[in-house]
């Protein structure tokens, strides 16, 4: 049941991976699954690629859960700004159509470089299910990327804790800041100069982003995933 | 956030038997008075955790959070300073500062209360020059202010994310640090699309190409430079321009990059008397 819906632009397939590279990222996986099979033994049960067959996919555990758990969410992320570009709203603007092209394109980064950094631990291609969305309205489309970037923010935001290697925790560190900056922009396109860009409905207490634990996240997220997501074995602390 | 949680786990950072029963108390008065606040830290390079001792732990975190607290308060007082200027801001941009320096002053309250609440010495305010010994003049010129904001914002940015690693040790404060980090990550993509906007840098976007700085003036190099430049396309010890198809700018605005201590103390420094 190998589906490559999410990948209907830019895929990480239509580019070889040079040999070289290759084995360099090879050794880098095989570093970090080693690294956590040193800490739980049930790795092996529960990060299984999950790429055949039906029923829920599975995360995983530990780092790789974690990171498998960011994956879906940047492969739902790039699978958006992939359909807003092939077929952009009615008037959208250059400036919308400038941020909207940039954000898509690093969401690509994103999923591409999780997808190699968790090797043959990676979850599957998920199915987007972006029925909900209008991609001929400028309200719909903005409105569900405003409601994607706050949630990647706070959902990397509370991952973080849960994240084992200092490696990853700083690479978590900086894909979420770029959400935050992609948020920031989104939402100065929704209401232009008002303070909405980092608004009293995110930022909450002194100054704070909103934190999201996973389950929150796959709850909200869910709704754009056909696939069930089984986070079960995520850690929780 | 659970508050509960956190008042639980700081409260097991005890001193020793005597005080540990102030400073409880002393941090169910910050969370009644902090509603949603949640201790926040920074990082300096943190010793490594050699001694397990809960004292020295605290010590090293207090530490931490004055290191941030440096940074908030240059923050804090350069956004107070600028929108109290009656002819500064423009009344089109004026709401976007105020909500920056509500933040900014937050994190401030946030950061003290924190460092008093784990037993440490909040740092004083420093004294600060935001002229630059009379390179800028940032509550005159507009587009003084705006550039110093967007070199702040982008500093602010960096400096957290690279001292995430060593506040593990906590995960109540980690979580709040990150949750400020992203803050100050909107605040910066805001700032840089707003100079943008005031024609100040069409090459301006809300995230970082390169290790662009742009129109801004050279003494900010520093801010998009250091070890691990913005222009940085390994990660994990991996080129990511291999496993990808998206280009080179595009892969270096997908990561933002950290700073490390001296190297965000040394941009600091240019506006400390």
């Amino acid at each position: 049941m190998k589906n490559t819906e999410l990948k209907t632009d830019d895929s990480i397939l239509k580019k070889p991976i040079g040999r070289a590279g290759f084995l360099k990222y090879s050794a880098v996986a095989i570093a970090g699954a080693g690294l956590m099979l040193a800490g739980c033994k049930k790795d092996d049960d529960n990060n299984n690629n999950n790429n055949g067959g039906s029923g829920s996919v599975d995360l995983g555990s530990d780092d790789i859960g974690v990171l498998n758990y960011a994956y879906a969410l940047e492969q739902l992320e790039a699978a958006f700004y992939i359909a807003v570009i092939a077929n952009k709203f009615d008037g959208m603007t250059i400036e919308e159509t400038a941020i909207l092209t940039d954000i898509k394109a690093h969401e690509i980064v994103h999923r591409d470089f999780l997808k190699a950094a968790l090797g043959t631990k990676a979850i599957k291609d998920l199915t987007p299910d972006f029925s909900t969305i209008d991609f001929k309205s400028r309200a719909s489309v903005l409105g569900t990327a405003k409601a994607f970037e706050d949630l990647g923010v706070s959902a990397y935001n509370g991952a973080g804790k849960l994240i084992k290697d200092d490696g990853y925790l700083l690479i978590a560190g900086k894909i979420v800041s770029v959400e935050a900056r992609h948020a920031s922009a989104i939402r100065d396109l929704l209401n232009p100069n008002s303070k909405d860009f980092a608004g009293d409905d995110v930022v909450i207490g002194l100054g704070l982003d909103i934190s999201r634990a996973p389950s929150e996240v796959l709850a909200i997220a869910g709704k754009y995933i056909k696939d069930s997501i089984d986070a079960s074995h995520l850690p929780t602390s | 956030m659970n508050i509960l949680g956190i008042i639980n786990r700081l409260g097991d950072v005890k001193i020793d038997n005597e005080q540990s029963q102030t400073r409880r108390e002393s941090l169910f008065n910050f969370a009644n008075f902090a509603k949603l606040a949640v201790p926040a830290a920074v990082l300096t390079s943190l010793p490594a955790f050699g001694s397990t001792s809960s004292t020295k732990r605290a010590a090293a975190i207090t530490d931490v959070l004055n290191f941030a607290l440096k940074l908030e308060y240059l923050e804090s007082e350069f956004y107070t300073m600028g929108v109290a200027q009656s002819s500064l801001i423009p009344m089109t941009d004026k709401a976007i500062f105020e909500q920056i320096k509500k933040h900014e002053v937050d994190h401030v309250t946030l950061l003290k209360n924190t460092i008093s609440a784990l037993g440490g010495t909040a740092v004083s305010k420093p004294t600060f020059d935001f002229t630059a010994g009379g390179k800028f003049n940032p509550f005159v010129v507009y587009a003084d202010f705006l550039a110093l904001a967007q070199a702040f914002e982008d500093t602010g940015v960096r400096a957290y994310k690279g001292q995430a690693a060593n506040l593990k040790d906590n995960n109540d404060v980690l979580t709040a640090a990150l949750s400020i980090h992203s803050v100050e990550a909107r605040h910066a993509s805001m700032v840089r699309r707003l100079r943008n906007k005031n024609g100040l840098d069409g090459t301006a976007k809300g995230w970082i190409t390169g290790s662009s700085r742009g129109t801004l003036p050279a003494e900010t190099q520093a801010v998009y430079a250091g070890a691990t430049s913005e222009d940085n396309t390994m990660q994990g010890g991996v080129n990511v321009a291999t496993i990808t198809t998206q280009n080179t700018i595009a892969i270096q605005e997908a990561f933002d990059e950290p700073l490390t201590e001296s190297e965000t103390l040394a941009i600091a420094s240019l506006f400390i008397v």
